[in-house]
């Protein structure tokens, strides 16, 4: 068995080789046709965009170096910019958010405690009513094997003690949650200036889940804290991102590095937003990722360049993956993906003030070990607090 | 925990097979089987229900018990339900007898509405229209500038009367409560369908905010903007990744705006899409579009029974040979094509070349995944190491372009020095070479006709009963008829007896048996070919 790799490798080589042939024979005439009209829409758009869209639509070709040591500093790509609003808010600290945003979570999510307290009150636990227990612990997307692992420790529990109680048996289930979401780790923020440099944050994420909104909310949670913090506008590639950040930055008047061309290498920007922050003696140097899908391999090495670009100059003291709280199972792909790629030490969850009660980072948190730190819970700038498990579980279990 | 519903299913009907016949308490452990497969793929609950009650209700009626081989009729069974939920056929886009067209995007923040009018617009103009993006989300930083990017990338028409938030904030009201908008976006919809009629659009595309189903003042704004621009297609965009969440928000969505239709956004991520099942059997509304990708191109109507396969997670032979498409060129396909016809040998060269397509196609782990049948062997996958390609990839870059021609010729000096030259040891090599030429011996049996004898040595070789060849329809294979039909019926022909021998091949390869096999092939791989082949030939 442990020349498994080889026979893997050929059998695959030997798809490939079959599927290019039959591609080859069947679409060798539509390519013609294709490349034709492709080049076509290059010559009409390729310049005005000023982005690398190579023919296919991919973008961001994996030209990446391997050893990741392409980028030079200081090439006068990126710049400093400094703040030129005259009015700079002082956020609210963080610690007189909890209150407020913990009354919200748990309005948000008592639907499923009640369907739970009903249930048990009912008196007698039958199929059915196990069988309901169990759905209102999916409903959070907390996993089959997350509930059924829940669940089978309650029923066991509940025989041994024949506890009919309503209340005694959800204080159960809330233990056992509790336990699984685990109270004990470490869920501090890595923001303070580490000997004579600045601790430096990288935020990574899939497309669409609030990266960008997260360090912008994060910047203005650190302001209040007497931090100086330093703004990296890493994605360039989504339309206007860095702009979305600077824009955040200049409310509570920190500066954003960034380039002022479309598209340049983030690694380059990244790089050059810590050494400005080293220069300026800044506590906090926070650095925004484009959106990137986990399995994009091009996409997830420019990711590890990116850190080990960063690395060259200064270490990274924290990298947080910001996940939805819709996700689905997938959630934990991302996960594993991106703790892969550039080993994140803290998870983000966003949306959590709508419909969705984000379980997935139960499991997250259980097979990776890497904690929830901050939780989003609305539109509002200062609608991100530090994560309390007692208040998720409570959410939760109602 | 098994990884997918095949996985299950193969399971639970090793037994059932042996039986015959299925019992009612075997239709349970089946139906709780598709249960626990369809939520790990993220369908959300109350429509699993539903749906496994569908499937509960025919996998006892009659034409499971009467049949040969009740496990795979009832995985034909799901299959077909899902499709028709799925939408059975693909919708297309209701346009207006009166131009403008006006079509609205709505759905959840994030959910990628932004991006997808931009694709949409580009598809339009493709298709001959003249769409028009009107940016009427006031709300998210910066939203309207987003829009003007993509339109410029897409080269679409702008209408962007205000310019929305651009100081960088959410836009939570002053007690940090609920959303407000800088400007007022239904005027902005409104104003942009009266400049399409004026200057001459036939489509407009009206991109609004991300909103959550518990606002209820922006759901009333979505619903105004419906009404007083009196829109023909609403589209909810929703994001494949989405879990249980999928059912209120599209039921809110669709009571709250009403919708006509949907779009299933970050398909080429490698969630399984649950949520397409969820929102089709909330809204009773077809799925129209899947956006696969961030270029403005990476557009494609939605095709459910691709859908279905990925939620089942049964492999999709379909999305392997697009993945291969876009990882060779056009020059390489031809000369790999050139190659087979011709009769040479398979060289070192064209073997590097096949592994710098395996690396483009992403993680290999992934693409046997796709595959059919290789469910089996996931466990075994994952705990292998990728890096070990580069391993191989190391050996064979030692060569000289000499021996990479010519393998026979490589002696055992010239192993050693591949060795050293790679950092392995000369068993390495010998193994290498030695597996090498069993590849080459196999592709030239398989120009013969198609008759795979698997790998020599393979762990569990040789278990395969070779059902797969009777299915081979007799065909001469290398004259080429003149006639461009006939000689397209030929090459499908040929490219299904290569696709059924190498899939053959790798069942044998991995032990994973006829069984699983012919499974597969029967449901999946000439119906999915034909389909390929056809969309071609036209």
């Amino acid at each position: 068995m442990e020349n498994y790799w080889e026979y893997i490798i050929f059998a695959s080589i030997f798809l490939l080789v079959l599927l290019s042939v039959v591609v080859g024979l069947t679409r060798s005439r539509l390519r013609s046709r294709r490349e034709a009209e492709e080049a076509e829409l290059e010559g009409e758009f390729g310049e005005a965009t000023g982005t690398d869209l190579s023919p296919d639509g991919q973008r961001r070709s994996a030209d990446l170096d391997s050893d990741g040591v392409t980028t030079t500093p200081g090439d006068g790509e990126a710049e400093v910019v400094a703040e030129p609003t005259s009015q700079i808010e002082t956020p609210e600290s963080a610690r007189g958010r909890l209150a407020r945003l913990r009354a919200r979570l748990a309005g948000s999510n008592s639907a499923i405690g009640n369907a739970l307290l009903a249930l048990l009150s009912r008196g007698g636990l039958d199929e059915q009513a196990w069988e309901d227990v169990e759905d209102t612990l999916l409903q959070a997307d907390l996993g089959v094997e997350a509930t059924e692992e829940l669940v089978a420790s309650l029923r066991k529990r509940v025989q041994v003690d024949g506890s009919k109680d309503a209340a005694e048996v959800r204080q159960w289930l809330r233990e056992d949650l509790l336990a699984l979401v685990n109270p004990s780790m470490d869920r501090t923020i890595a923001a303070s200036r580490v000997g004579d440099r600045p601790a430096v944050v990288m935020v990574v994420g899939v497309n669409g889940t609030g990266k960008t909104t997260t360090v912008g909310k994060l910047a203005r949670v650190l302001v209040a804290e007497d931090k100086d913090v330093l703004l990296g506008a890493a994605d360039t590639f989504r339309a206007a991102a860095a702009d979305q950040l600077q824009t955040w930055g200049e409310r509570v008047g920190v500066p954003t590095v960034r380039s002022d061309v479309d598209g340049a290498d983030p690694a380059s920007v990244a790089f050059d937003a810590v050494a400005a922050g080293i220069e300026y003696g800044a506590d906090v140097v926070l650095l925004d990722t484009a959106g990137r899908l986990h399995n994009k391999v091009g996409l997830m090495d420019e990711l590890s360049k990116i850190k080990r670009v960063v690395e060259k100059r200064s270490q990274i003291d924290e990298v947080l993956l910001v996940l939805d709280a819709t996700t689905g199972q997938n959630g934990m792909r991302q996960a594993e993906v991106f703790a892969q790629a550039v080993n994140i030490t803290g998870i983000v969850l966003t949306k959590l003030d709508g419909t969705a009660k984000g379980g997935i980072v139960v499991n997250v948190q259980r097979r990776l070990g890497v904690p929830v730190k901050l939780i989003g819970l609305g539109e509002g700038p200062d609608d991100l607090a530090p994560f309390d498990p007692e208040a998720f579980v409570d959410a939760i279990v109602g | 925990m098994f990884n997918s519903l095949s996985d299950r299913l193969t399971d639970t009907f090793r037994n059932l097979k042996r039986k015959g016949s299925l019992t009612e308490s075997d239709v349970n452990a089946t139906i709780r089987d598709i249960r626990l497969a369809l939520l790990d793929a993220d369908v959300a609950l109350p429509v699993v229900k539903s749906f496994t009650g569908a499937v509960r209700e025919r996998a006892l009626g009659a034409e499971v018990s009467k049949s040969l081989n009740p496990g795979q009729q009832v995985v034909k069974i799901v299959n077909e339900e899902l499709v028709s939920i799925l939408g059975g056929q693909t919708r297309r886009l209701n346009l207006a007898k009166q131009p403008p067209t006006v079509i609205m995007l709505a759905g959840l923040q994030g959910s990628g509405k932004t991006t997808f009018a931009g694709k949409l617009g580009h598809w339009l103009r493709e298709a001959g229209h003249t769409p028009i993006l009107v940016a009427a989300d006031l709300q998210r930083p910066n939203a309207v500038n987003q829009l003007q990017v993509v339109g410029e990338r897409a080269g679409i028409p702008v209408f962007a009367p205000e310019r929305g938030n651009v100081f960088g904030h959410d836009a939570a009201m002053d007690s940090g409560e609920g959303t407000k908008s800088f400007g007022d976006p239904v005027d902005v919809a409104v104003d942009g369908v009266e400049n399409a009629r004026t200057k001459g659009h036939d489509v407009v595309i009206i991109d609004t905010a991300g909103r959550l189903a518990v606002d209820v003042d922006l759901m009333r704004q979505a619903h105004d903007i419906r009404l007083e621009t009196q829109a023909d297609e609403v589209l909810f965009v929703i994001d494949a990744m989405i879990g249980q969440a999928a059912v209120e928000t599209a039921k809110a969505f669709a009571d709250g705006v009403g919708i006509t239709g949907s779009v299933l956004t970050k398909l080429d991520g490698d969630a399984r899409g649950g949520a397409a099942l969820s929102v089709a059997t909330v809204t009773g509304e077809p799925i129209l579009f899947a956006s696969t990708g961030e270029g403005y191109k990476d557009l494609e109507t939605f095709h459910p029974d691709r859908m279905a396969s990925r939620i089942l997670d049964m492999g999709d032979v379909l999305t392997l040979i697009e993945q291969a498409e876009k990882a060779f060129d056009a020059a390489q396909q031809r000369e790999m094509a050139r190659k087979f016809m011709a009769e040479e040998d398979f060289t070192f060269d064209d073997f590097l070349e096949q592994m710098q397509a395996i690396k483009k196609m992403g993680s290999l782990k992934q693409m046997l995944g796709m595959m059919p049948g290789m469910q089996q062997m996931r466990a075994q996958l994952d705990s292998l190491d990728e890096r070990e390609f580069d391993r191989v990839e190391a050996m064979v870059r030692s060569m000289t372009p000499f021996e990479r021609t010519h393998p026979k010729q490589i002696n055992g000096s010239r192993r050693a020095r591949i060795a050293r030259g790679s950092g392995v040891t000369p068993s390495d090599v010998n193994q290498l070479l030695e597996r090498f030429g069993q590849a080459q011996k196999m592709m030239r049996q398989m120009r013969k006709g198609g008759g795979m004898p698997g790998m020599p040595g393979m762990p569990g070789g040789g278990a395969g009963k070779g059902k797969g060849k009777g299915k081979q329809q007799p065909q001469r294979k290398k004259s080429k008829s003149g006639n461009p039909a006939k000689r397209a019926a030929e090459e499908k022909a040929a490219a299904q007896r290569q696709e059924e021998g190498a899939q053959k091949a790798l069942g044998n390869a991995f032990g994973a048996g006829a069984a699983q096999g012919d499974d597969m092939s029967d449901l999946q791989l000439p119906k999915g070919f034909e389909k390929f082949l056809g969309n071609d030939s036209k």
